[in-house]
């Protein structure tokens, strides 16, 4: 059992998948923007290329999946002159500490920029104290 | 700006590099952080390219980018990408990261060879842009003949 939870915790530390993908090839790590507002979590993420029908959005347990689809854009067959980049899936799974309502959560994708917008529960709001002067 | 794994690049390919290097100018907004800058070691956007018989094909990745944004030039075989992206509205936000960099960027393309600049095309697609650059008629492959039995 302990050996276990180790195995998953270093699976963690290294934001891999724990199960194997059915395709091979590599994940790409998109940067990210991510900031507070009062009511919600805004989560922009870079993922340019990405068939809009399969970006697949998990949030479970406070923990925040996004995993991108990117059909290649160039013939397998055909060579580049220069490669500086390669083109694949995106994939990057997130802890998130605030409260969520997860039956809110919305996104977009627009300009290759994946927007998501985590509404917070109302407990989780930030409440102003108002202080009574005596 | 996004972490990407090997570059191949043909040997001679590393020289042209060094020039274009010393081309590539990037500039920040001035309230934005260190953190937020937008070049990272070999200048951006990265570009792939490849060619076919008639045209060369320069692919970079500028997510969070209009058309607007950018200003794209060739001049004989050198290729600049200029453009800005824009910063976000949000500034009563507290980030929690910020790996997404805003500013203005430079980079220079030396092409592998000539291109007919007054038909390039460039297409923007979801933060994808694509630039077909049509060969010179003197860039394009040409067949030779091998003539035989050259007896009078």
């Amino acid at each position: 059992m302990s050996v276990e939870s180790t195995i998953h915790q270093e699976h963690e530390t290294a934001e891999v998948p724990l199960q194997e993908n059915t395709h091979s090839g590599p994940y790409y790590r998109p940067n990210v923007d991510i900031y507070e507002l009062a009511d919600q979590l805004v989560v922009r993420a870079d993922v340019p290329g990405a068939n809009n029908n399969r970006i697949d959005i998990q949030f479970n347990d406070g923990a925040l999946t996004i995993h991108a689809q990117v059909p290649a854009r160039q013939d397998s067959q055909g060579l580049y002159l220069r490669q500086e980049y390669g083109v694949g899936d995106f994939y990057r799974t997130f802890r998130v500490s605030e409260q969520i309502d997860t039956s809110r959560i919305s996104a977009e994708y627009a300009g290759g920029v994946l927007t998501l917008h985590l509404p917070k529960v109302e407990a989780a709001k930030p409440r102003k104290i108002k202080v009574a002067a005596k | 700006m996004v972490l990407r794994d090997t570059v191949t690049v043909h040997p001679l390919q590393q020289l042209r590099d060094e020039v274009d290097r010393l081309f590539t100018n990037v500039l920040t907004h001035p309230s934005v952080s260190s953190a937020a800058r937008l070049v990272s070691g070999r200048g951006f956007p990265a570009v792939n390219v490849w060619e076919d018989t008639e045209n060369l094909f320069v692919e970079a990745e500028v997510p969070g980018l209009k058309a607007e944004d950018l200003d794209i030039t060739v001049v004989g075989d050198e290729l600049t990408l200029k453009g800005q992206r824009p910063e976000q509205p949000e500034t009563e936000a507290a980030f929690h990261r910020r790996e997404r960099g805003v500013g203005s960027f430079t980079r220079i393309v030396r092409l592998a060879t000539e291109v007919d600049a007054d038909n390039v095309q460039a297409a923007l697609n979801d933060g994808v842009l694509l630039l077909t650059l049509p060969k010179s008629e003197a860039a394009k492959p040409r067949k030779i003949k091998v003539q035989t039995d050259l007896k009078n």
